[in-house]
This record gives structure tokens, sequence and C-alpha cells, in this order.
């Protein structure tokens, strides 16, 4: 099935808008992950744009498609999606990490219209994710399941029993898209426990495995449709930047949960037009 | 030798619980290998197209749990109690959190579980759920108010975790008195002014033992089955120490965080009364039979019957 057509000129230019909502909300609550959602920000937006089954006016039906994004330091790129696709607004963002605030530090459910995953402790996404999809084979909806993992997150044994898990199951409303930034908390990945080939290992586990450029939108958008058309559950390993878009975040561990700071700011801002 | 291992014992109430409960389109059970322990096996033979089967992967059947919950399933999983722990993080950040509501069994808990040793022996279980905000933790004493309470947990609107044991103990209720039983209320079995025993799964019968034992000396000891040691009935606390001298708590669990700890922090801050915890002691268990265990670490009725004397 093939979901909506939209340029990839407009995603671009939301994936920039995405960029700027990232590093401005970070900026403003001091303290946030800005690496891992620039890295992200790409998949989301063409994911949002031509596959995602979403309505801000009707967030909990039961019909939708779920977004589970594991890698839930990342939030920032949610809540710039969730503006873009009208479930939050700016003020919403301003709030981030703020007592109260709609915008917790970690996406969570409970909080967050258009959340569909309370995160922040990693690993756990994939196996909420297998939930949401049997509950859809159970109740006869095509409700797609999309879970966003990141490439350390992978080091957690609990994403193998999920990957295991979802394959016996025969889950093909499942969705997995890796984010291959090669970069964790403390240092690069091939430094902590580098995770090798992942997509070899993700096809070992009896996935369909795609590997592409996770900045080329044009390949995005194509891979999602992949997913969408290939049978039994797909993944997408996209090699990414850390901090993309931000030279200075750029392939930066020290970006990976770093605020800017106001000098910081506006040189990426001055980047982001 | 064990007692039986079916037929009785409060994982035979679980089972038929999820029996009794399958009309309801919204009720899944997950397995991670161990229903024929748990006894999820009745359900998974009759309804297989609502059982997942997950291997050995406690963490992951947690959050396969909450994802369900999360699409309006009510799902029910089950292994031993020990392994549940292994999964304590993902029920406390992955379902509890975001107030999800699926329902964790942890069978073969307690050093009564037996021969098989300590790494079976979940003593810690009721202590940790505990710490969950909003979580109910439950212990039920026989198979019978096994089936009440877990049936009871199909409109339940908190996560919960229950503790079943592996072998068989004598009945408590029978079909009459087991439909009074509910939630969060604590099931007064014997009543008597001068001392409260309150317990909880395994070693109701021995406190109901030991009041009978106290009774042929003149003393008239309460026996309080609380099954819901999460939300505690604090009103039957109440009730209790205003009435009693003293209050003896009895279980198969450690010392250090479940039945007597729960007991103990509500009536130290609220109506001071004197307590004695009867458990598990700071230690792990080893193989043996049942009752050898329970006599090792004096979970015994003598035990009991010596606490409720001190409270005279």
């Amino acid at each position: 099935m093939k979901r909506t057509e939209v340029s990839v000129q407009s995603l671009e230019n939301m994936a920039k808008n995405c960029r700027r909502s990232i590093v401005d909300m970070i900026h403003k609550a001091g303290a946030g992950h800005p690496g891992g959602s620039l890295s992200a920000i790409d998949l989301i937006v063409a994911l949002y744009g031509t596959q995602l089954n979403v309505d801000s006016n009707n967030p909990d039906s039961s019909q939708r498609d779920r977004f589970i994004m594991s890698k839930g330091h990342a939030s920032p790129a949610v809540y710039a999606i969730l503006k873009e696709h009208n479930f939050l607004n700016q003020s919403d963002l301003d709030g981030f990490r703020s007592l109260g605030s709609v915008c917790q530090g970690h996406v969570d459910m409970k909080w967050t219209n258009g959340v569909d995953f309370s995160a922040g402790s990693l690993g756990m996404g994939l196996s909420f994710g297998i939930g949401t999809a049997f509950a859809a084979k159970m109740d006869s909806l095509d409700f797609q399941t999309w879970v966003m993992l990141g490439d350390g997150e992978t080091q957690e044994g609990q994403i193998w029993e999920a990957f295991m898990a979802a394959s016996y199951h025969n889950l093909d409303n499942l969705h997995v898209i890796i984010d291959r930034n090669r970069i964790q908390n403390d240092d690069f990945v091939n430094v902590q426990m580098e995770i090798g080939d992942v997509a070899n290992k993700v096809e070992a586990f009896g996935w369909s495995v795609r590997e592409i450029d996770g900045h080329d939108m044009e390949a995005i958008v194509e891979a999602l449709q992949w997913s969408m058309d290939t049978p039994g559950p797909s993944a997408i390993v996209a090699h990414t930047v850390k901090g993309k878009g931000v030279s200075f975040m750029e392939d930066n561990p020290s970006f990976h949960g770093k605020a800017p700071n106001d000098a910081e700011l506006t040189m990426a801002m001055e980047e982001l037009v | 030798m064990s007692a039986p291992s079916t037929g009785g014992a409060s994982r035979d109430g679980y089972g038929a619980a999820l029996l009794n409960l399958a009309d309801d389109p919204r009720v899944v059970v997950i397995e991670a290998d161990l229903g024929k322990s748990t006894k999820s096996c009745l359900f998974r033979e009759l309804y297989p197209e609502r059982t997942i089967s997950l291997g050995i992967a406690e963490q992951n059947m947690v959050l396969v749990a909450a994802g369900l919950a999360s699409c309006g399933k009510v799902p029910f999983a089950s292994t031993f109690a020990i392994f549940t722990e292994r999964a304590f993080e993902q029920v406390r950040n992955g379902l509890a959190r975001p107030g999800l509501v699926a329902h964790i069994c942890g069978s073969h808990g307690g050093i009564h579980t037996g021969t098989d040793g300590s790494s079976a022996q979940s003593i810690e279980d009721l202590a940790l759920y505990r710490t969950i905000p909003g979580m109910t933790v439950m212990h039920p004493s026989d198979d019978l108010s096994a089936t009440k309470l877990t049936e009871e947990l199909l409109n339940h609107p908190n996560p919960s975790y229950t503790r079943t044991a592996r072998n068989k103990t004598p009945r408590i209720y029978d079909v009459d008195t087991v439909k009074s039983i509910q939630i969060g209320k604590g099931s007064v079995l014997k009543e008597g002014d001068d001392v409260a025993i309150i317990a909880i799964g395994v070693m109701v019968h021995k406190a109901l033992e030991a009041a009978e034992n106290l009774r042929s000396d003149g003393i008239n000891a309460t026996v309080v089955d609380m099954h819901t040691i999460k939300p505690l009935d604090t009103k039957l606390l109440d009730e209790l120490a205003n009435s009693v001298s003293g209050i003896v708590t009895v279980e198969d669990h450690s010392v250090i965080g479940g039945l007597g700890s729960a007991v103990s922090e509500y009536l130290s801050e609220n109506n001071p009364t004197k307590i004695r915890k009867i458990g598990v002691d700071d230690r792990f268990g080893e193989s043996g039979d049942s009752e050898e265990l329970l006599s090792l670490v004096g979970l015994t009725v003598e035990s009991i019957e010596t606490a409720a004397r001190t409270m005279l």
C-alpha cells in the first residue's frame, strides 16, 4: 500500500525547520540531547510525511499508526515533528524539560498527545511495538507499528529478545528504523562496545533488512515504502551523522547530551537557514 | 518430598481464573516458557490465538504486555516470581510509569518453593513491587482465593503483581466464603481480643493453627489473611490496633520490605502498636522440602505462638 505523496523538497524544508526547533528547545532548556535528535530527524520527518497515519484531531484513535521512539532521549526530534503536524505548539516546545511541561525530558505517552510510548530507559521500545503489532492482528486492524532504535541501544539484550520474538511470530505490521549514528553517551559506539554489522545481525534474527543513507531524503522515502511492501518484519539501518546539520555538533560525542550555549546557538542557527 | 504440585496450590487457582476470564476478548495471556508451571497453560490450550509465547525472555514479556495494554488489551503475563524480578525495571519504567494496566503473576514464590533451591526462592518480590507507585501487590493463601482475586483484576484500574505458590497448602476458603474476598480488603478469618496474627500466602493456615493452639491456653487471637499487601487495608489495621495488645505478621518473604514492613510503616506513624515480624531473616534459602525449609528459617506454628505470647 502506498501512503502519502509528498515532495522530497518539502520534506527537506520541514527537516530544516525541525532542526531549528531541536537546537532552540535544547538551548532554552539548558539541557537535552541534540546529537541523536539531529541524526534521527530526517528519518522521522519522512516517516510522518509519507507513511504515518496519525491525526492531531484524533490522537487516540485505535486505528492510528504507532510510532515508538525507543531512543527516548531524542525527544526534541519527536516534539519538533509533533509541532509540524499540529499535535504541539511553540509554547509547548518552549517548555521542554520544565516543571509541568507536556514536553518531558524523555518522550512520555502519559504527558504528550501523539506520543505512543514512554521511553527513557533504553532497550524497551521494540518489545512494546511487538505488543501493539500483536494487538492490531488480534483486532484485525491494519495499523502499522514503526519503532526507532538507536544503534548504541542495540547493546541492550532485550532488543535481541524482541528481534527474535517478532520474526518468530511473523509480525509483518512491525517496522524498525535503526539510527546508526555511531555515537553513544560516553563515546563512539566502537569504543564503548562495537556492535559491528548490525544489519547482518538483524537479518540473522529473521528480519528483512535494508541499509540506507539516513540523510538522503529520497532514499529514506523509498526505504520506508520498501518496508511497507516487504512481507514479515523489516528493518532499515540508516547510516547517519550524529548532530547532522550543525557543523560543530557533527560526529562529536560531546554533543550527545549537552545543550548549546548562547554563542553556539547563534552559530547553529546561522547554519540552519 | 514436596507436597503435590497440582490441585489446590494457589498457582492452580490462577490458571483456573484465566479460563473464567476468557469470555472477555480483551484478555490476552503471555508466557515466558513457564506456562506449565504458572498454569497459564490451561488458557493456552483452549485459546491459542490469544496466548503469546515469548520464550525465556522476561524483559521482553513485560513490554509486550505494556504494548498490548496500550491498545486496550488486558494482558496477564506470568513466570516464576524470581524471574519477574529480572524485569523489575521494565515493570517500573515500561508498565507502571505510563499508567498501563497489565497483570504480572509470579508463581513459585517464597522459600516454600522447595527443592529447586535458593535460586528459585523469591523472598523479595513483594518488597520490590510494593515500591512502584500505583502498583497493586497480592499474595493469595489458597487456590480459591487466587482465582477470586485474579478474576477481580479484569476491571482493576492499576497494574498488578500477584505471587502464587508452587505447592499445595490447606484450603482457607470454601466456594461460599471466598465470594467475599476483595482486592485491598483483608479477610478476617478468626476473631479474638488478645492478639492479632496477620499472615499471607502459605503461612495463613499456620497462623490459623497457631490461633487454635493459643485458644487452648486461653489466648484469643484474631487471624487475618492480608492477601493484598498494596493497597494495604489500613482501616482494618486501625481496628486491630485499637482492639488487641499486639500484632504478629507472618510471611514466607524477607522481613525486609514485605507484609511486616508494610504493616509497621503504617501503624508506627498512625497507630503505634507492638508488632513482631515473622518472616525470612536477612538470608537466602537452600534445597529442601517445603516444611523443612520453613522450619529452617523459623516459619513455624510454634514461632507464631511464641511471638503472640510476647504480646500479652
